[in-house]
């Protein structure tokens, strides 16, 4: 019995639940839901009209956070990789800060911007900015010389040359560099909002476990953030495949 | 790039010592100017983080976290690298599980606390099974990429010379696959770093992340903050660093290009 | 009868290269890659810098277009002295200089930004046709052969008419076949627009039934070794007498076998 292509990762998802669900009728563990309970979690939250909110919430604080980063680290970071020296004064500064998670800077968030959505967005605009520094570095010490030779040879000044020539080369590796930190942007909403906020999909988690143990809203909420965090990486990757970009991807 | 004058040699230590001088000197007055009575000023971290070294539980610390990420690295790279080799290996196989994957990726590891909690309770094991989820999505993603990423070439050259499938992925695929499976790895290191920061946050009572939640609950000490930030900043590098010699090991160096 | 085409009578020297040397300098060693260089080039005229790879006539094409500066000497172009790239000569790299996020519209009229819409267009339309690209305006370069990207080059460079084209091995990484139909084109854009031509190349037929003179160069440090006038006029018969004896003579100067 083959099935179509399409079908079989579906299948394996339903087996992978029925599983979980067999599991957990024959060896209850002590909290766990199983599937048929986290349908119901998601249920309620629609019926309580909580669904839509949390979910809003958290996108809000992603996109104001991961907006801001791009502003920033983008223009920022193209300019210095685009003069060696400044490339050679910031690295060593800019190696040092990027492995310190974003959750680390909690406290200070705090003290800046105290509990609430500032505190939130500053923590993704750290997770995000770095990130996106680098990609914008990396991006134009990857520009093939010729191109550049060549615009210089087409008589074209700075500011000519950056618009038309070096801006244009770097799109594709700026779009793969945006859909990743997007990714980091989702991870980091989550985590910030189990600490710092009052509302979101991360703050449905840890509520739902310290009011009542409803656990079966804490997974209902994991099951959320991964079908949306999934979605928002499938929104990025289709940016990658507009025609205009696409020549990014082939042999040069 | 830009520059027709190349820079010199002393130039590569000049400018980072000027940037960084200056960004030092920047955060030294906008504490003096703003008056600021609880952000800590470039000394009073220098002092804080004096006060921690002498401190044996700072030692202690930092031998909490890294023995975290040991574990939970490692059992990434023992359950994912095989999985993800498989997964290239069959695409097939890799079409039914990857969406899966795909959805399982996005959810946050310190999402996962409460249900860790249930199954591993409060403690150690519970920020290990973080750290392990953390690295390994992004171990099994590199290993997928990198085996896809073989030129079918060598591929056809191990059948020529009669290899069967198994010993062809051990010693065609595999080592063909290794510069960029490295790279995955250096950088499912980097975000075990992250993690197990952040976990120690929440959900232990040891390591660099506990220490800095500890150091603001207890006291407002903002300049021991400041000064574990920057600790976990430069252990964070030292590992980068570390697993980046790994990839100059001549088995792997043809992988990369040279850096000019 | 096809009319034989002449350089033209009289001659101006339209660059003058004199004693250039160019040394590189890398992990303190100091490489010299060309030595006391002397060579003019005449208005109109279709000069070839031959020599094996390596040799350093890139280096000394790079030096006279102005993306160089010669560690002593000077380069003059038009009685001036070359101080860096000046859209009056253009360069035209290998077909991996267009750029790939233009259509061919795009890269032809990338060095048009000075003129009128209407004049842009026409001149687009102009060199779209006479490189032999009609009906891909719209197509970009990933779609392309590569013949027709190297055409694709030829039309930007020369649709902003220079004085001079500098040609770095252009057809290297042609299949024969195209090569030999890319010599004819070349040949017959330079008699309809008789532009002062200086190619590189290491192919020594290639020399021979390209230029008017031919400066062999000799391994690095590299000086010119000898100049061949190639005295026949254009069509070139390759089985003619004359033909041979040149292209024979420059395999004894460079001191090649004549059998394999």
């Amino acid at each position: 019995m083959k099935l179509p292509r399409w079908l079989r990762p579906v299948a394996f998802i339903a087996i992978l639940l029925a599983v979980w669900q067999v599991a957990i009728d024959r060896h209850p563990v002590h909290l766990l839901p199983d599937p048929l309970e986290v349908a119901g979690g998601i249920a309620d939250l629609i019926r309580h009209g909580l669904l839509l909110k949390y979910v809003v919430a958290s996108l809000f604080r992603v996109t104001w956070g991961f907006v801001l980063a791009v502003i920033l680290a983008i223009p920022l970071g193209l300019t210095i990789g685009w003069y060696s020296r400044a490339t050679m004064a910031f690295n060593p500064i800019i190696q040092i800060v990027r492995p310190i998670s974003p959750l680390a800077w909690i406290p200070i968030a705090i003290l800046w911007f105290g509990v609430g959505d500032g505190a939130a967005i500053f923590l993704i605009f750290m997770g995000c900015f770095f990130p996106l520094l680098l990609t914008a570095m990396n991006a134009v010490r990857n520009i093939p010389a010729v191109h550049i030779n060549a615009g210089r040879n087409f008589g074209l000044n700075t500011p000519a040359l950056i618009y038309r020539v070096l801006y244009p080369a770097v799109i594709p590796q700026l779009i793969v560099g945006l859909r990743i930190t997007m990714g980091i942007a989702w991870l980091v909403v989550v985590a910030a909002e189990m600490i710092a906020v009052s509302s979101g999909l991360g703050f449905l988690i840890v509520d739902a476990r310290n009011a009542g143990n409803r656990y079966d809203l804490v997974v209902a909420g994991m099951v959320l953030i991964g079908i949306i965090g999934l979605l928002l990486d499938m929104g990025m990757r289709s940016l990658e495949r507009l025609r205009a970009f696409r020549w990014g991807y082939s042999e040069n | 790039m830009n520059s027709l004058v190349a820079p010199r040699k002393w130039e590569r230590f000049f400018w980072p010592i000027v940037a960084t001088g200056l960004l030092l000197a920047l955060w030294h007055y906008s504490v003096i100017w703003t008056g600021t009575k609880i952000f800590p000023s470039p000394l009073d971290v220098e002092k804080g983080m004096k006060e921690l070294a002498q401190e044996s539980l700072l030692w202690a610390y930092i031998g909490d976290s890294l023995r975290r990420v040991a574990i939970g690295f490692g059992s990434a790279v023992i359950l994912g690298l095989p999985l993800g080799l498989t997964l290239g290996w069959y695409p097939g196989v890799s079409q039914v599980i990857n969406p899966t994957l795909e959805l399982l990726r996005p959810i946050s590891p310190i999402a996962w606390i409460p249900v860790s909690i249930i199954f591993f309770g409060v403690g150690d094991n519970a920020a290990i099974f973080l750290i392990f989820l953390g690295s390994f999505f992004p171990i099994v993603v590199t290993c997928v990429t990198g085996v896809s990423n073989v030129p079918s070439m060598f591929k056809r050259a191990g059948r020529n010379f009669g290899l069967r499938p198994a010993a062809l992925l051990t010693k065609v695929v595999f080592p063909a696959a290794l510069p960029q499976i490295l790279v995955g790895l250096r950088i499912a290191l980097g975000i075990a770093w992250l993690v197990v920061v952040a976990a120690e946050m929440i959900a232990v009572d040891s390591g660099l992340g506990y220490l800095i939640i500890d150091a603001r609950n207890s006291g407002k000490r903002y300049d021991l903050v400041v000064a574990a930030m920057i600790m976990i900043g430069v252990i964070g590098l030292a590992l980068d660093f570390g697993f980046r010699r790994l990839e100059k090991m001549r088995q792997v160096r043809w992988g990369f290009r040279v850096e000019s | 009868m096809t009319e034989a085409v002449a350089a033209p009578a009289v001659t101006t020297i339209k660059m003058r290269a004199e004693r250039i040397n160019m040394a590189f300098e890398q992990d303190g060693k100091r490489t010299s890659v060309l030595e006391d260089v002397n060579l003019s080039v005449s208005e109109g005229e279709f000069l070839c810098l031959l020599g094996p790879s390596g040799c350093g006539k890139s280096t000394l094409l790079s030096t006279i277009a102005g993306f160089l500066t010669p560690t002593s000497g000077e380069v003059r172009i038009d009685g001036e002295v070359v101080r860096g790239p000046d859209p009056r000569r253009i360069f035209v790299f290998q077909e991996r200089g267009v750029f790939p996020w233009l259509t061919v519209e795009g890269n032809i009229g990338f060095g048009l930004f000075k003129l009128s819409a209407s004049e842009r267009q026409r001149r687009i339309d102009y060199y779209v046709n006479m490189v032999g690209l009609k009906g891909f305006e719209k197509a970009y370069p990933q779609e392309l052969s590569g013949g027709m990207k190297q055409r694709l080059e030829v039309a930007r460079a020369l649709a902003v008419n220079p004085d001079m084209l500098f040609l770095d091995e252009p057809f290297g990484a042609l299949d024969s076949i195209t090569r030999h139909i890319m010599r004819g084109e070349l040949l017959r854009i330079w008699e309809a627009e008789r532009k002062t031509i200086i190619f590189v190349t290491h192919d020594i037929d290639e020399a021979v039934q390209l230029a008017d003179r031919v400066a062999i160069m000799s391994a690095r440090p590299a000086k010119i070794q000898q100049i061949v006038d190639i005295d026949i006029p254009h069509p070139r018969d390759m089985s003619s007498r004359r033909y041979l004896e040149l292209r024979d003579g420059i395999y004894r100067q460079i001191g090649l076998a004549h059998r394999i």
